[in-house]
């Protein structure tokens, strides 16, 4: 009998008052026995519409019924078939959006946890899984990939799980891209990164840091090196500024720069050099999931008040639910329907303040959402001593310029075609540098996609 | 990792160290940087290349001793390696077409970078003078170097106990007003005196590029924090720069931002010389 429960089995988590201060692990993850209860609640459907909802379409039902069984170990193996980064995705997947906003049991009720027992699955395989990765027969290609992110190391597993003799190629001292510069310990803990990358280089994957492609080496000179194809995953890591006058002060910093210190750089850390800005106030303008990294990252590195402010209203927030109500619980205070127009600073050119406009929701906009309208005669002033920006990124230039035939459109973002394959022959591209900014989730599918456009390019010349 | 093939003290702040980095040696010019970072522990540092050699595959870094990072850096010895180095970066200097005659301007350890410049321009064919300025005869470096590759060379001294007394500004201006026209000025040194040799060049319209060291993290157009105000716009001195129309930048802004670390900097010096002292 399946366990017709209406919720999901509760998951530990971190005290709110206790977290707020420190940078470890927000949840806490199931125990085997919570998970198997919680795997009984999946119907096991047999047109599986939550597989329908997953962008590297992971067997949903068949790898909940291996955890209901207790075969821990075979639920990671049918998940990691198709998605090389499942204990990364059981933490960071917006799956409220994805598989389980499909699940037939979310239509009264609570959808099963699919990202829980995602997470559990890989977790509990890294703790206790004995299965040895071993490296596929070589079948003599090579193929090159540009940047170490999600897109890119999910092409790079997929096509040396393949043969293929892949390097990826990392601008930064570490591979990981925005799951080790971007997103923050408490919500994904560095060590599993790493140990995912550790896979991919037992499966053959040869990863070059420090090398920033269109700087060190073009594209053009990879491919007369030997490499057949080349996957551009470089990312959307240009950070956005308002333009409003006060940009300029000391204190005012973009969420990349910020995060970065803190997470790549681990500068909330006694021993590291890395310094990150200790304030008091602080006021992060912005509604997406990275604006509450910034806001719960400033709470933990001790700031008093820590302000969201977002020009429109909490239905209209980009972040994922449960982020926003982390945020909140752990005192986050939030201006919605609030926009800063100017900053000010003090006499030594150091921001002290934010003037804010209040805002009032009008008529839809292209996105669909209500547009803010300000609100004439609203401003006022609020003390804060730094400004994080969280308003979005656009891709990196670098690669674009440097590569004559990869054409972009007017935002920067690359032309693809249905095969993933760029402007110029036998480059492929994914990720952020093709969407813009968007999730973890979403590149590791372009990547996925890529791999096997590339595949069948390879193979087809 | 990179190893160390050569390293000598120019003064007592200031040390030569060139490192092996075949990749970057192949690619860097004059204008461009590298970052790097010590140990796993350190910070990403910013540090323009003050030369380079393909054939041997190393490249030569010339830095002041300012903070945690470069203490660690010069406390590496002939041999040793540094953990992380990526480049080059940033945007080769552009002299500009038809240039004749420029002025190669240094303050301090800024010769460091001046220095490949004044290479580049003399290879060139141009007509190449040298102003390089320091507080006192103690902490001149790389005269004979730019000698070897300057028509003429001014070094002067604050106090005047070694060449020229005064400011480059001084030397600048007496030559400008000797009637001698330059096609463009290179400046190169700490951020006050590039401002003040901009001030300078300025009412002559003397075309000045300047080489901007802001806060960095990332150097690749990532973190925005070496955003500096150009001509009225946002530029990032990682992938837009580090050269910029010096009459264009806006110098005290830039000032401002680059001292929010700085009693941290400070902090990090104290805790060190602690540290070396205990040791010694």
């Amino acid at each position: 009998m399946p366990n017709m429960s209406q919720v999901k089995v509760t998951i530990p988590e971190q005290d709110p008052k206790v977290r707020a201060h420190n940078f470890e692990e927000v949840t806490l993850g199931y125990t085997k026995e919570m998970a198997m209860e919680e795997a009984a609640r999946c119907l096991n459907c047999k047109n599986m519409p939550c597989v329908s909802g997953c962008p590297v379409n992971v067997r949903i039902p068949e790898f909940i019924a291996q955890i209901r069984e207790g075969n821990f170990e075979g639920a990671y193996e049918i998940i990691h078939s198709t998605n090389g980064l499942p204990a990364v995705c059981g933490r960071v997947c917006p799956q409220e959006r994805q598989c389980e906003s499909k699940c037939v049991r979310g239509i009264k009720g609570e959808p099963v946890g699919i990202g829980r027992l995602e997470r559990f699955a890989a977790d509990t395989h890294m703790q206790e899984g004995k299965s040895e990765i071993t490296r596929p027969q070589p079948n003599g290609h090579k193929v090159a990939v540009v940047g170490g992110g999600p897109s890119g190391l999910t092409c790079a597993g997929d096509l040396a799980q393949l043969g293929y003799a892949v390097t990826v190629f990392e601008a930064f001292h570490t591979a990981g891209g925005v799951l080790m510069y971007g997103i923050p310990e408490f919500r994904l803990p560095k060590t599993i990164v790493q140990k995912e990358i550790e896979n991919l280089k037992a499966l053959g994957v040869n990863i070059m840091t420090n090398m920033v492609i269109g700087k060190v080496l073009s594209i053009d000179e990879l491919m007369a090196d030997g490499y057949e194809a080349v996957f551009v995953g470089s990312g959307a890591g240009l950070p956005r500024f308002m333009g409003i006058e006060g940009e300029g002060l000391a204190g005012v910093c973009s969420a990349n720069e910020y995060l970065t210190r803190i997470n790549l750089m681990k500068g909330y850390k006694e021993g590291y050099d890395t310094p990150v800005l200790h304030s008091k106030a602080v006021a992060v303008v912005g509604g997406g999931n990275v604006a509450m990294d910034a806001a719960r990252s400033a709470l933990r590195m001790g700031a008093e008040h820590v302000y969201i402010i977002y020009r429109r209203g909490e239905e209209e927030m980009p972040a994922r639910r449960e982020e926003v109500h982390h945020a909140k619980q752990e005192g986050v205070e939030f201006l919605n329907l609030n926009n800063p127009v100017k900053l000010l600073g003090d006499e030594n050119g150091r921001v002290r303040a934010a003037v804010v406009q209040r805002m009032e929701l009008g008529e839809p906009d292209a996105s669909g959402r209500r547009s803010p309208v300000p609100v004439e005669g609203s401003e006022y002033e609020l003390a804060v001593d730094t400004v994080i920006m969280a308003i979005g990124t656009s891709p990196n230039p670098l690669i674009r310029t440097t590569t004559q035939g990869l054409e972009a459109n007017k935002r920067g973002c690359l032309i693809v075609d249905e095969d993933n394959m760029t402007t110029k022959q036998g480059v492929y591209a994914g990720g952020d540098a093709v969407t813009g900014a968007a999730t973890v989730i979403l590149a590791m599918g372009a990547g996925k996609a890529a791999a096997k456009s590339i595949d069948a390019y390879i193979q087809g010349k | 990792m990179y190893r160390i093939v050569r390293k000598k003290v120019l003064n007592p702040t200031v040390t030569l160290m060139e490192v092996e980095a075949p990749f970057i040696a192949k690619k860097v010019q004059p204008g461009q940087f590298i970052i790097f970072r010590v140990d796993e522990f350190g910070e990403r540092v910013p540090l323009t290349v003050a030369d380079s050699d393909p054939e041997k595959g190393t490249i030569t870094l010339i830095f002041q001793i300012v903070g945690a990072s470069t203490m660690k850096l010069n406390a590496l010895q002939e041999g040793e390696s540094i953990l992380d180095l990526v480049g080059p970066l940033g945007v080769a200097t552009e002299i500009p077409e038809g240039a004749k005659r420029v002025c190669v301007i240094g303050g301090g350890v800024g010769c460091a970078i001046a220095y490949p410049q004044a290479k580049k321009c003399f290879a060139d064919g141009l007509t190449v003078d040298v102003i390089a300025g320091f507080r006192n005869k103690d902490i001149v470096i790389l005269e004979d170097e730019f000698r070897a590759h300057s028509h003429e060379l001014i070094v002067c001294t604050d106090d005047g106990s070694y060449g020229q007394k005064g400011f480059v500004t001084n030397a600048l201006q007496e030559r400008i007003d000797a009637g001698i026209q330059y096609d463009c000025v290179i400046a190169i040194g700490p951020t006050p005196m590039m401002k003040f040799v901009c001030q300078v060049t300025k009412p002559y319209g003397i075309k000045t590029i300047v080489s901007l060291n802001p806060i960095m993290v990332d150097g690749t157009g990532m973190c925005g924090g070496c955003r500096v105000t150009v001509g009225g716009q946002v530029k990032y001195a990682c992938v837009d720069g580090p050269d910029f129309d010096g009459h264009e930048v806006d110098f005290d802004e830039l000032m401002r931002r680059s001292g929010i670390f700085r009693e941290r900097e400070a902090d990090c010096r104290m805790m060190m010389q602690a540290r070396q002292k205990e040791g010694e």
